[in-house]
Order: structure tokens, then sequence, then C-alpha cells
């Protein structure tokens, strides 16, 4: 691993972005509008406003990222520059940090952006600072780029690579404790939950809404998404093979 | 002349077929080596088996006195794949650059690669707008960068204008001149003529391994595409006996 060729994808990664102006406009106003959405649907509910918008602020990211990031890395795949950047002095951990940085940069702008429109226009009320928001939004954009990276090497085609949607992240949606309360779930349920990184990441942030100091278990739950991030990245790295059939 | 690649038996299957069947030759240190053969025939497989991207059954391929794929080869080992892998959400500019920087070269070594393919007036456009000639260049200027020790090109004239593929073989030469090795493959019996030494396959197996002079005179013809037809024909003959 080289921290300059590391740089040097990252730097690649979002020349890459710029160029899409599309793609950036609706990474980062996206979110904003959809909380917007959810403010008008909530407008008479009171408090359930601020607990959903909240969990989305951490489950956008999640999602976005790891969308964007199967497709970018299913296109180095099929185009050949995966196997080209394979015979270059790139090593593979160049190349998925590269990934990681620049996706979760991105996510910092994103998450930037929707936090300040929660906050500021559509009135979110949270105990703890808007900045922890941020930073789980972003811990969690680069969970997602984590997975992306990993599934995009079991899936040949765009198509499949959209599959692994439902496969790996609407579960997680389902039972990070969104709809129902974590407590209330079948225990069963509840064990499949635990085993899920998005759980400790909306956690986290429900630790945010209900806190004025940040707890011992909101970074407990941001170690926990961290930890599941790198051994995503370790998985994503062994699936990347120099020599290939 | 030391040989800069050497490959010994090599023996590849791609699924359940056999690509490679023991494959042996040699591409000698500063010459322009062509690798001829019809489509289909295990051209880019051997192609990746020197560059170190294939997995072999059995064999040997050694690429600078090093075992192909060794981590200390892949800074001194350029290639350009089939297809063009560059990004084609990136400009010429941007994709030279991006590739200089992985050999820890500046941005001015990636500027000369894609003027050294005459790319010059196209380097601020986006590859994905370009001609597939153009972007097949463009490919080009990644894998000359930093002037490697070993160039392998697969396909790298496809496309071009006669002009361009003139200019280009003289840069291969110039290259060899200057100490590079390169092994260039085609499927286009016309550039065989441009090349220091041939290799000709042909359903994984090697059919011929000679200077052009060479092969011309062992068929007892001067066309290349012809000297090739015979040494085939010939070659069933003994199979079929």
């Amino acid at each position: 691993m080289s921290l300059r060729i590391t740089m040097a994808t990252t730097a690649r990664i979002l020349r890459q972005l710029r160029h899409d102006r599309r793609t950036v406009a609706l990474l980062a106003v996206m979110p904003a509008v959809l909380l917007t959405l959810l403010y008008f649907m909530y407008e008479k509910a009171g408090p359930t406003f601020d607990r959903i918008a909240l969990t989305m602020l951490g489950i956008f990211p999640f999602v976005i990222m790891f969308l964007v990031t199967s497709i970018a890395m299913l296109r180095e795949r099929t185009t050949g520059t995966l196997e080209r950047l394979l015979t270059t002095p790139l090593g593979k951990l160049d190349l998925l940090f590269g990934y990681g940085l620049a996706f979760g940069l991105a996510a910092a702008v994103q998450g930037t952006v929707a936090t300040g429109a929660a906050y500021w226009l559509l009135d979110l009320q949270t105990r703890g600072a808007g900045g922890l928001v941020v930073l789980i939004a972003v811990v969690n954009a680069v969970l997602g780029v984590a997975l992306g990276l990993l599934c995009s090497a079991f899936a040949r085609t765009e198509f499949q690579a959209v599959q692994f949607l439902p496969v790996v992240v609407v579960p997680q949606i389902l039972l990070c404790g969104l709809f129902v309360p974590r407590g209330q779930m079948a225990s069963w349920l509840e064990a499949i939950s635990d085993a899920l990184p998005l759980t400790y990441a909306v956690d986290a942030l429900i630790q945010v809404g209900r806190s004025a100091e940040a707890t011992t278990t909101m970074w407990r739950d941001l170690v926990i998404v961290a930890g599941a991030t790198v051994v995503a990245l370790i998985l994503a790295a062994a699936t990347l093979r120099r020599r290939t059939p | 002349m030391p040989n800069a690649i050497e490959v010994t038996d090599l023996v590849v299957d791609r699924g359940k077929r056999r690509v490679l069947h023991g494959i042996s030759c040699a591409v000698p240190a500063g010459s322009v080596t062509g690798l001829l053969g019809p489509s289909g025939s295990g051209k880019t497989t051997l192609i990746r088996a020197i560059v170190g991207g294939q997995i072999v059954k059995s064999g040997t391929v050694t690429v600078l006195g090093r075992p192909a794929g060794t981590a200390a080869l892949r800074a001194k080992v350029g290639y350009m794949t089939q297809a063009p892998s560059v990004y084609a959400d990136l400009s010429v500019r941007e994709n030279a650059r991006y590739f200089a920087a992985l050999y820890g070269l500046g941005a001015a070594e990636g500027d000369r690669a894609v003027a050294d393919v005459g790319l010059a007036d196209a380097s601020g456009q986006l590859v994905g707008n370009l001609s597939g000639g153009q972007r097949s260049r463009a490919s080009l200027a990644c894998a000359m960068i930093g002037t490697p020790e070993v160039l392998v090109l697969d396909e790298p004239t496809v496309g071009q204008d006669p002009v361009l593929r003139a200019d280009l073989w003289g840069k291969f030469h110039a290259l060899a001149e200057a100490g590079s090795t390169l092994l260039v493959s085609s499927h286009v019996m016309d550039e065989a003529g441009r090349c220091d030494r041939l290799l000709l396959i042909r359903e994984g197996r090697l059919v011929s391994d000679g200077t052009p002079a060479a092969i011309r005179a062992a068929a007892a013809t001067h066309d290349l595409e012809e000297a090739f037809l015979r040494l085939i024909r010939e070659q069933e003959k003994v199979a079929v006996r």
C-alpha cells in the first residue's frame, strides 16, 4: 500500500464524479428533498418526524453510496481498467481505500447539506449536536461503500449489481428499528438485527437524539459500524485477484 | 541478445477449454516482436500470462529474469489491453496523469505520453467522446507511461488510419532502439513485416517463430501471409501422417 497511490486514486474517482454533474447534483440535493417530503408527511405527528428524519439521515448515505460504489466498481471490472490497474504498482488496498475516501468525502458533503437542511429548514430537534449526525452519516456512507465494493465482486452485470440492494440493504433497513422498535421484535428477528451493522448506526443516531452529550453507547455503536466496514473492505480485497481464469 | 520474455511449455485452460497447448517461445530484449494469429488463437491469453494476469495450468513465464506477475515487475512492464481500458468519464489528459501517478511520475510524464500517441489536440476531451481509434491511442498512451522496459500491447493499431499506424510502428521501433522490448499482437498480416521477429500462433499452438526474412525463406515466398499459410499446411500434413 502507498499513500501516494491511494491519494491519486481518490483524486481520480473524484474527478470522474466531477465530470458527471447530474450525479453530483442528485447526490447533494436528493436526501434533503426526501427529508422535506417526510416533513410534510409527518407535519401533524409531532416528534415522529424527529425520530424518522434522524434515522433517515443515516440510511440515505448508506443506500446511495452502496449503489454508486457497486456500479462504479463493476465498471472497473467490466471495462478492463481493473485488470490493467492490477498490473501496475497499485496495491489492492490503494484502490479500495481510494474508493472509501472519495465517496466518504462525497458523503460528507451530502451529509452536511442534508443535516443542515433538516435542522435549519425542517426544524429537526435533537438533544445532541448536529456535527455528530454528520459524522455518523459519513461512517455509514463508508460502510455502504465497503459493502458495495464487496458485492460488486459477485455481480457480472449492472442488473445483477442492483439486485444486491434487496439482498444486502433492504433487510438492514427493515430490521434496524425504524419500522418496529427492536425491543418489540420476535427474539429471532432481534437476533438477526443484532448482527446487522446498520442497526448500530441507527442506534447511534437515536443516542444523539436523546442525549446532549455523546454517550458511550453511541461511540461503541460507531466503533462497531467502523469495524464492519473494515471487515467488508478486507473481504473485498480478497475478491480482487491479480490472476484470473 | 538475452531474452526479455521466456515462455516454456505454457498450458492454459479457460473453463473446460484448453486455450494454450504447451507454448514455448522467447522475445529478445530490445526487439519489436509481433505476436500474430487469427482471432481466437490465444494471443490475448498468452499476453495475459506474460503480464501476470492469467492463471496458468502448467509451464513457466519469465520476464526480465523473474516469474511473470512478480511485484517488482509491475513498475517495469507496460500493458495495453485489447479493449481500451481507460476511464471513459475522464479526459485523455486526466487518464494519462492518473496512470503516471501510479508509477510515481508527475503530470508532465502523462502529458508527454499523450503527445507521443498524437492526441495532444484531444487531451482535454473526455475519452467517452473520442472515436474508437483515438480511444485506443489513449489506452496506448497509458501503457507507454514511464517508458517501461517491457511493453506488451494487445492489438494497438486496430482501427487506426494508415498514416497513424505507420507513425505508431515508428514509435515502437524508436522505443526498442532506446532499449525497451516490445511484444505487439495483431491479427493483420500486413503488420508482420514491420516486426523484427514474429511469433505466429494458431489454435493455441506456436506455428512459427523467427525473423520475417527467415520465415519467408523457409516457406519460399515473399508474401508473409502466404508463408504462414504454407507453414500451417505443412504442419497439418505432418500431423495427419
